[in-house]
């Protein structure tokens, strides 16, 4: 196999990409003068347009990809992202404009942001939304500023947000960015938020609970109606992490669960790709209350012209250079229009039936800590192969020797050993299949022969990494080699922390 | 459209199996009365023609791509070689996730190491990380992070900082504790020094700078660094044109601990503002305190080298309320693009981009300068953008230019209101010297018809 170098280990002085015009003005070579100028960047790479070519291609082949294969990333929502929207994305009349022109030149460009506002608060049943976070965890942070603004207005932006055990880590940390201290929120035995803890934990001081419904073991809290009362009454918030949302488009909607704010990933529910860790968009939705507080600028329509209104006193403020990730916001909306009502709620119904079809498939070879019925995604553990001393990074690695990405690893943290497994709606039965026959191989494999699954994955491009010595002596970036190097060593001299 | 790959006869044999009769049996826990018990109200599916004929529709709306513009302030019309967009729409490398198993993402996280390697060679950090938002959540990032690192309560921001971003960190900072004073600028639009001194005490955590400025004008960082030092407050440079370093020296040499900024110049279009690239580098000492993802080089069981998701102690899905930042999805995609961009341009062509950007600049600066009614604003040094002051109302002006197809530049009044007569021009290698001989003559004709 060939194993790529670095582009830094392959250049060369005097090779070349790219050219310019010709510089078509006088040239003054004083203006330099003034300046500090800097020295030629060492390493800087210097290579051919086939060598660049090469480079990225084979790099790129050695990625899994949803074009390629299952990707059951639980709570990532890796479904598959339709190549249409990256065209549409793409036409020349949004990716070139810019976002400090006149208004009246990009109408395109504004209809499009406040079409999917609308769009989006009649999905989720929230009066309001702002398309501006550039991710989920910006979202989060958006809507803990949201609510504490409006308490701080009142005179007490309170102290302390509540958050279940089974949170994403995001939850705590955009909490704990907002000013406030988080206490947790402890789990019942059905996986769900625990009615008593919560009851005791509420009280004045407590700007807001955030939930994630479903939640990370794909349960829905059937007891939403009885949280939110508990909640409100004290004169806290509900905030609603949409990271889950897959499972519930068109079939209920957060705003009718007495949510008060929420966010959603368009890059998971509304299926614009990851790009290998973004760009995502984290839009937020808002009731009425918490409407005046939104980021700034706001889109607003009169007589149809938009325009935009930087006039709102209570606003938070800015969060974004411009107006969020808005080509990432073509691509949803592109995505929301082509399955109208009856594909969304198809895509909710069919995540649901792919995952509880895995679940039903699997559920003896894995164990599952909760029974509960669940939604779109459910976690598994390796509690029956714990014994036989196989852990579930083994048996992720293994998956991959069968072409299949592994699901998410030890999470949500309640769950000892996790294998949260999220199929999504877009995938085959036939690719169900793949993996649950590859899941139930393992499951033999750690019976008969552990030690091909432990020292898993046996053909991919690298084998197990060790991230211990990654992280003790951190090699963060590459320079130039010092030293001559030895035959048959990989690499020279490396920059170490 | 619909993108189900499940036939009747699938459903059928896996709903056997589940043992239901009907899909609805599935959302069974949900309590009734929080079914939604109507359709949607939004329209029925679109087929792929219906789909691109009406967003061609709304596309069309954009008036901005027919005008010959001379727009900046943050957000820069470049060259993009068409290998960024070939290589970047590959479905290896759009359609993966943040690379949490990183057998099966060697791509992606080898393309972040050169990614980090390239900014770090760029400002002459140490260490830099895989991506932020965009330019104004990188400059609140480099603020919270000299904020935890010094633990004192005031951070200085020129007043020359993009307007958005400061915006931006205002909101940050808000429920943190942290003071924000602004320095002014000067007459030459840069810092002024005399206004800086005076506030910077030993109570500052970090001045903030950006170079060049909104004004287009290239601050000297060493003079700030060395003042920021002076009261052991750390320096943070911004750049929202990081074109610029192909030619000015990097922010590290002239003292800056931290380096923060906006890399879309680096082969992403203008996109209506987003997605961006946020990108911050610093001192390696510092590194317990940085945030967002950094890929690490290690080895595999068989010695390969491979690359790894690393220092993960910091982040929010092992630190919860602990960590660093609160991010996780950042902007992997455009890094990548800026990757195949740095990597095509390299050494030479970064150099020659910037080298025509601040000729063509300063040509135009020249020539717009000797119209009767214009003047230069601010006569410090400039790279890509400067700003001239007219000794007429802007508003004729810039309807006028407009009938004419042309976008002069960035009013300046709307971000401060004593620049209600400026505009901020920014010229590129886009722009060939026709066009800036265009905008002259315009320029000249519109002061006369008045």
């Amino acid at each position: 196999m060939i194993r790529e170098p670095l582009i830094f280990e392959i250049s060369e002085k005097g090779k070349k990409a790219f050219s310019l015009p010709e510089l078509d003005v006088p040239a003054n070579k004083d203006l330099l003068q003034n300046l500090t100028v800097r020295d030629e960047i060492a390493g800087f790479p210097q290579v051919s347009e086939v060598e660049i070519i090469r480079h990225f291609t084979r790099l790129s082949q050695t990625n899994h990809c949803i074009d390629v294969g299952f990707y059951p990333l639980g709570s990532c929502t890796m479904k598959y992202n339709p190549k249409i929207n990256e065209k549409i994305a793409s036409l020349l009349e949004f990716k070139s404009s810019h976002p400090n022109a006149p208004l009246d030149l990009v109408q395109g460009n504004l209809e499009v942001l406040k079409t999917t506002e609308e769009i989006l608060a009649e999905l989720t049943g929230m009066d309001a939304f702002s398309l501006q976070p550039a991710a989920g965890a910006q979202g989060e942070l958006v809507g803990m500023m949201l609510i504490r603004a409006y308490l701080g207005e009142r005179g007490d932006p309170r102290k302390i947000v509540l958050i279940p055990d089974s949170a994403h880590g995001t939850n705590p940390s955009s909490a704990h960015l907002c000013g406030y201290r988080v206490q947790e929120i402890k789990s019942n035995e059905k996986g769900t938020i625990d009615l008593k803890s919560l009851a005791q934990n509420m009280n004045e001081d407590v700007a807001a609970l955030m939930i994630t419904n479903p939640n990370t073991l794909g349960v829905f809290e059937v007891d939403i109606k009885k949280i939110t009362e508990i909640v409100h009454a004290k004169g806290g918030f509900i905030y609603m992490d949409g990271a889950n949302m897959n499972a519930l488009v068109g079939i209920c909607r957060p705003g009718d669960m007495d949510v008060d704010v929420i966010h959603l990933n368009l890059h998971k529910t509304f299926s614009t790709p990851h790009g290998g860790g973004g760009p995502g968009s984290g839009p937020v939705g808002v009731k009425r209350a918490l409407k005046p507080y939104l980021p700034l600028p706001i889109i607003e329509r009169k007589k149809e012209k938009y325009y935009l209104n930087f006039d709102c006193p209570k606003s938070i403020g800015k969060v974004h250079s411009f107006f969020g990730n808005y080509l990432v916001i073509v691509k949803a909306l592109a995505y929301i229009l082509s399955l109208g009502h009856e594909g969304l709620k198809e895509v909710s119904e069919v995540a649901v039936l792919n995952s509880n079809y895995v679940r039903k498939s699997l559920e003896r070879d894995y164990y599952l800590k909760y029974k509960t019925p669940t939604l779109h995604e459910c976690v598994f553990s390796d509690k029956f192969q714990r014994g036989l001393g196989v852990g579930n990074i083994d048996i992720a690695k293994r998956l991959i020797d069968f072409g299949l990405h592994p699901p998410t690893m030890s999470f949500p943290l309640i769950v000892r050993g996790a294998l949260m497994t999220e199929p999504t709606e877009t995938e085959s039965k036939r690719d169900l299949d793949l993996f649950i026959d590859a899941m139930k191989q393992i499951s033999k494999e750690v019976k008969k022969n552990p030690e091909v699954v432990k020292s898993a994955p046996h053909i991919s491009y690298v084998r197990r990494l060790d991230e211990t010595t990654a992280a003790r002596n951190p090699v963060l970036r590459w320079v130039e080699k010092k030293i001559t190097r030895k035959k048959g060593q990989n690499g020279g001299n490396y920059f170490i922390v | 459209m619909s993108y189900i790959s499940l036939s009747d006869k699938d459903k059928k044999e896996m709903m056997a199996k589940i043992g239901i009769s009907s899909l609805a049996e599935l959302f069974r826990t949900i309590p009734k009365d929080i079914i939604l018990k109507r359709e949607l109200n939004i329209p029925s599916p679109m087929t792929e023609l219906e789909l691109i004929q009406l967003f061609e529709r709304i596309a069309q709306k954009n008036r901005y791509q027919n005008f010959l513009s001379f727009l900046g302030g943050g957000a820069y019309h470049h060259v993009i070689p068409y290998i960024v967009d070939y290589l970047s729409s590959r479905g290896e490398f759009i359609s993966p996730y943040t690379p949490y198993q990183p057998e099966v993402s060697q791509g992606t996280l080898q393309v972040i190491f050169e990614f980090q390697t390239l900014i770090c060679q760029l400002t002459g950090m140490d260490i830099a990380n895989a991506s932020l938002y965009d330019g104004a959540s990188a400059v609140a990032e480099a603020v919270l992070m000299a904020h935890r690192l010094k633990g004192k309560h005031k951070v200085l921001i020129a007043k020359t900082l993009h307007p958005h971003y400061r915006r931006v960190v205002q909101t940050y900072v808000k429920n943190l504790g942290v003071e924000i004073e602004e320095i002014r600028y000067s007459e030459t639009g840069e810092v002024n020094l005399k206004d800086l001194k005076g506030k910077l005490d030993d109570k500052t955590s970090a001045i903030v700078t950006q170079s060049p400025n909104f004004m287009g004008i290239i601050e000297n960082l060493k003079k700030i660094s060395d003042l920021a030092h002076s009261v052991q407050a750390l320096s943070i440079a911004v750049i929202a044109e990081p074109v610029s370093l192909g030619i000015l020296e990097a922010p590290r040499k002239l003292g800056a601990d931290i380096a923060a900024g906006e890399g879309q110049s680096l082969g992403i279009p203008l996109s209506f503002g987003g997605p961006y690239l946020g990108f911050m580098a610093c001192n390696k000492e510092f590194i317990r305190q940085f945030p967002g993802r950094i890929a690490g080089e290690t080895k595999d069981v068989d010695g390969n080298r491979g690359f790894v998701l690393t220092l993960s102690t910091r982040e929010q899905f092992i630190r919860r309320e602990h960590a660093t930042s609160n991010i996780c999805t950042n902007q992997a995609w455009c890094a990548l693009r800026a990757t195949v961009f740095l990597e095509t341009l390299g050494k030479e062509g970064l150099k020659e981009l910037a080298w025509q950007n601040i000729q063509k600049a300063n040509y135009a600066l020249e020539r717009l300068s000797q119209i009767n009614g214009i003047k230069r604003k601010f006569n410090g040094n400039s790279f890509n953008e400067f700003v001239i002051e007219f000794s007429g109302g802007l508003k004729k002006i810039s309807g006028f230019l407009k009938k004419k197809g042309i976008i002069g530049g960035l009013n300046l009044g709307e971000y401060y209101p004593e620049l209600k007569k400026c505009v901020l021009v920014c010229v590129t290698e886009m722009h060939k010297k026709d066009d800036i001989d265009r905008m002259v003559q315009a320029l000249k004709e519109s002061i006369k018809a008045k």
